[in-house]
């Protein structure tokens, strides 16, 4: 067995560049047993709920005030992860 | 092929370390604060300004953080309190294993509260967790309205923003209301109070923040 993939989950809110990652990851493996792992990584939007009409909604462009109803007040659901979701095995 | 799920957070062994600081500082009722901001933006005059207005019985302690130089421990040590220098040598951020081996020379049961000035910068610090009870973001006038927008991560991850330097508002372009407005989209609800460290402007406000927080800190520690 040897690690083929390996999935990484990022949010918007992360302070993470995943081109940056992808650029350390190469360097790091290059030449390396893992060269030829995949480095996956699933971009993870910023959500918000509405205090006032409990809609909840991707913050685009900066936005966290309601689309719906144009409320300002609206509580984070997610969007800062920063995981290491899943590696993948295949038998060599 | 077989997938085998990690679930794991990268920031993991930070995260654990920062928890038992928390745990830590709860068991002691020590309120523990941490200020970030850009180089510059006036986190050291602000706990200066904080220093100088505690009684000298207060249990406070202060832990700065800077690439090089103990500059800001010197500044800070001068009102009388226990002041320790953290310095990275190039690392952009304090973590939670920095925190822990700073104030294992200090007796924990001394302490009410603990005032970590982070390395100035605005990326990095936003991602480990201190063990702190909230971060405290620090912005001049001198910098641009759109600094929350550029940094969503440190201001949506603070609980507080200082807007700093407000004696030089008659000299600038800078649009205060914009400032506060960016700072809500990235953060909404987020507490902002507007102070001069130079003047003293504002601070009582400030002050006010900081001695409810105190409070809180002192009553769970007696419920528990």
């Amino acid at each position: 067995m040897r690690v083929s993939k390996i999935g990484v989950r990022i949010g918007d809110l992360a302070g993470l560049d995943p081109d940056a990652l992808r650029f350390c990851f190469q360097a790091l493996t290059k030449e390396t047993d893992l060269e030829s792992v995949v480095l996956v990584i699933e971009r993870k939007p910023r959500r918000q709920r509405c205090s006032r009409c409990a809609h909840e909604f991707v913050v685009v462009n900066y936005e966290t005030s309601c689309p719906e109803c144009g409320e300002g007040l609206t509580a984070f659901l997610s969007g800062d992860e920063l995981d290491l979701a899943y590696l993948e095995m295949e038998d060599v | 092929m077989t997938q085998i799920p990690l679930e794991r957070k990268v920031l993991n062994e930070n995260g654990r370390i920062a928890d038992e600081l928390r745990a830590r500082f709860a068991e002691h009722g020590i309120l523990c604060l941490n200020l970030v901001s850009s180089p510059g933006a006036g986190k050291t005059s602000l706990l200066e300004r904080t220093l100088e207005a505690f009684a000298p019985t207060r249990r406070v302690a202060v832990l700065t953080g800077d690439i090089q130089t103990d500059n800001d421990a010197v500044r800070l040590a001068r009102f009388g309190f226990p002041a320790l220098q953290i310095t990275t040598g190039g690392t952009c951020h304090l973590d939670a294993r920095m925190i822990e081996k700073a104030i294992a020379r200090w007796n924990l049961t001394d302490l009410d509260v603990l005032l970590i000035e982070n390395v100035g910068n605005l990326v990095c610090p936003s991602s480990y967790d201190l063990g702190e009870a909230a971060k405290i973001v620090v912005l001049s006038v001198t910098e641009g309205e759109d600094k929350p927008l550029k940094y969503p991560a440190m201001f949506f991850r603070s609980e507080l923003l200082i807007l700093n330097k407000i004696d030089l508002l008659p000299y600038l372009p800078f649009r205060i209301a914009l400032a506060r407005e960016n700072a809500q989209k990235v953060h909404p609800g987020m507490e902002i109070i507007e102070v001069s460290c130079l003047t003293g402007e504002g601070l009582p406000a400030w002050q006010a923040w900081l001695e409810s927080k105190v409070a809180s800190s002192a009553k769970t520690m007696a419920a528990t």
